[in-house]
């Protein structure tokens, strides 16, 4: 029996052949790294497809890796009611094109997710419905989540409220 | 509710609540829209959730939920502290049911450093996070009946809560913030008298919970209130990311314990309990009946609960017994070592999700070798639940908000972090 890092590696060559998938497994977990600009097509692959059918997507969030490259790594979790798989999407974003297509159309639950993410860490998502910051207050400057935030805060970042 | 003037509410709010889709049709509009705020201060919005209503009339037209009034920054801490620093912490997050976060980051640091807890601890583990989801449902009911009118059903919920505070008490020390599992184990094992007093509960649990049903399963108003408000379809719940009760609430037969079984789940014997109704009623039903099941995995797991250690004997990434330290050098190195350092786990990142009363609890962490995770992400139900707020109100009365928050029991240490 095929496993499912061989067969997702094998649906998705076959369907993309000109996309680079780096498929890597780690503690049994099948995380997939491709370029960020096919983000949105691969996503509706996986979510569409007949036998692989990742309609719950679990969760999206950011790493910071602080000195790399591509600063950001932008993780999607996603889950396969049908077979009871999970999958890790991963593309890498660099921080002067800080930005990533929005998979909100494909799963509206990416909406929040999203939202969070970008309240985080400052990584805008293209064509986006709303997107405002999800905990911080708008006037907030700063992306708490960065690794360059200080654990402490920034005094007076954090303006009260007016009476 | 005090008037609002148009400094209070932010002009992004404003704007997203123009810009929802408000393609419903209102029968005898009275054509005079207001905002309304309600919260971050409501006693119905259970806790700190803050939604902005766009009204006609009496009917909602659309809402924006704004969260972050509880935001404690916790994934940010995490990053700077060690593996086991962050599980007291845990305990602040789903406050109802600190047990079941305890067990969930503890079975994600374990999976990340590759251990297993010996089987007498996973039996515990088990059986403090069916207690703790019974001890969660019991809230959410009370307070969803609370809201609807019924208040005696609140009292009579939380005396049996109370019930199982008292069991956390004499196996941790600590009614609420139980910080009760260890990375590789948990804290102490079970007394006797903990187990005993498990086996009292759970033999009298269903004739009380029967007694409440009897209030409010009958009771036109309790019905009329919730039947049908909040419809939400099979399709719908799945896209928009709903899991545990609310889910299962529209007829979808998810639950981790059966997806992808954790701990001991395997060997026991328990129904995923779904409604196919997908309103407010049928996830009060789902939470009264999986509270009923829990019971029943509570029993299986008192019968077969093995004898036997309940913290891995793991010098390099457990933690020692304290009366060990004491008195080895080897412990006390070790211990030294762990506190200082941390345990190091390997390069890599892992994704472990849990079936918490509320939904799915998934922790994202992410390790570079160091003793302190280089990123914790904490997926928490309730944040997600709320997600749906603005579909289930659209359309509705504005007294139906209240029954609709309250039925998807939504915690806001968990919501905002």
């Amino acid at each position: 029996m095929a496993t499912l890092k061989e067969n997702i590696s094998f649906k998705l060559k076959e369907k993309f052949p000109e996309i680079n998938f780096e498929i890597s497994e780690f503690r049994e977990e099948v995380t997939i790294l491709f370029n960020k600009k096919n983000i949105v097509e691969v996503c509706h692959f996986l979510k569409e497809d007949e036998e692989l059918q990742y309609k719950l997507c679990e969760d999206i969030t950011a790493i910071d890796w602080a000195k790399r490259g591509d600063r950001y790594s932008v993780v999607y979790h996603i889950f396969s009611l049908k077979n009871n798989t999970r999958l890790a999407l991963k593309v890498n974003v660099d921080e002067s094109d800080c930005s990533v297509d929005s998979v909100s159309s494909i799963w509206r639950t990416a909406n929040w997710h999203e939202r969070e993410t970008y309240d985080m860490y400052g990584i805008t998502f293209n064509n986006h419905p709303d997107l405002r910051r999800m905990y911080m207050p708008e006037e907030f400057e700063y992306y708490p989540l960065k690794k360059d935030f200080p654990l402490l805060g920034i005094p007076g970042s954090l303006p009260l409220p007016k009476k | 509710m005090s008037k609002l003037t148009k400094d209070d509410v932010h002009p992004k709010i404003i704007k997203a609540l123009l810009d929802a889709d408000t393609n419903i049709t209102v029968e005898d509009a009275l054509e005079n829209e207001m905002i309304l705020n309600m919260g971050p201060q409501h006693p119905a919005t259970h806790g700190v959730l803050r939604v902005v209503l766009r009204l006609d009339g009496e009917t909602v037209v659309a809402c924006v939920p704004e969260l972050g009034y509880l935001h404690r920054g916790y994934e940010k801490m995490a990053e700077n502290m060690s593996f086991m620093e962050f599980i007291p912490h845990t305990d602040r997050l789903d406050y109802l049911s600190p047990m079941s976060n305890n067990v969930a980051y503890a079975l994600a640091v374990e999976k990340l450093l590759g251990i297993e807890a010996p089987p007498r601890a996973q039996y515990i583990r088990m059986m403090v996070s069916e207690l703790a989801r019974i001890a969660s449902h019991l809230v959410a009911i009370g307070s969803l009946a609370m809201d609807v009118g019924a208040l005696t059903i609140f009292l009579w919920t939380l005396r049996e809560r109370e019930k199982i505070l008292d069991i956390w008490d004499i196996l941790c020390g600590a009614r609420f913030t139980n910080s009760y599992t260890r990375i590789g184990g948990v804290a102490n094992d079970a007394p006797p008298e903990a187990l005993a007093k498990v086996k009292w509960f759970i033999e009298q649990y269903e004739e009380n919970l029967d007694e409440c049903e009897r209030l409010i399963n009958t009771n036109r108003i309790f019905i009329e209130r919730l039947d049908g408000v909040g419809v939400i379809s099979a399709e719908d719940a799945i896209e928009i990311g709903l899991t545990g009760p609310s889910l299962r609430g529209s007829g979808v037969e998810f639950d981790l314990r059966r997806a992808t079984p954790y701990l001991k789940y395997e060997e026991i014997d328990f129904k995923v309990i779904t409604y196919p109704d997908g309103d407010s009623l049928a996830r009060y039903f789902v939470r009264a009946d999986e509270t009923r099941e829990s019971i029943k995995i509570v029993r299986q797991i008192l019968d077969k609960m093995p004898q036997g250690e309940t913290l891995l004997n793991q010098p390099k990434k457990v933690l020692p017994k304290k009366t060990e330290i004491y008195s080895r050098m080897e412990e006390l190195i070790h211990d030294f070592m762990i506190v200082n350092f941390g345990v190091n786990p390997p390069v890599g990142e892992i994704y472990s999700a849990v079936e918490n009363p509320k939904g799915e609890l998934g922790f994202y962490l992410v390790s570079n070798g160091e003793g302190h995770p280089w990123k914790c992400k904490i997926r928490s139900p309730s944040f997600v639940n709320l997600q749906s707020l603005p579909q289930l109100l659209k359309g509705r009365m504005i007294s139906d908000v209240v029954a609709i928050i309250g039925s998807l029991d939504p915690v806001m240490g968990e919501a905002d972090k």
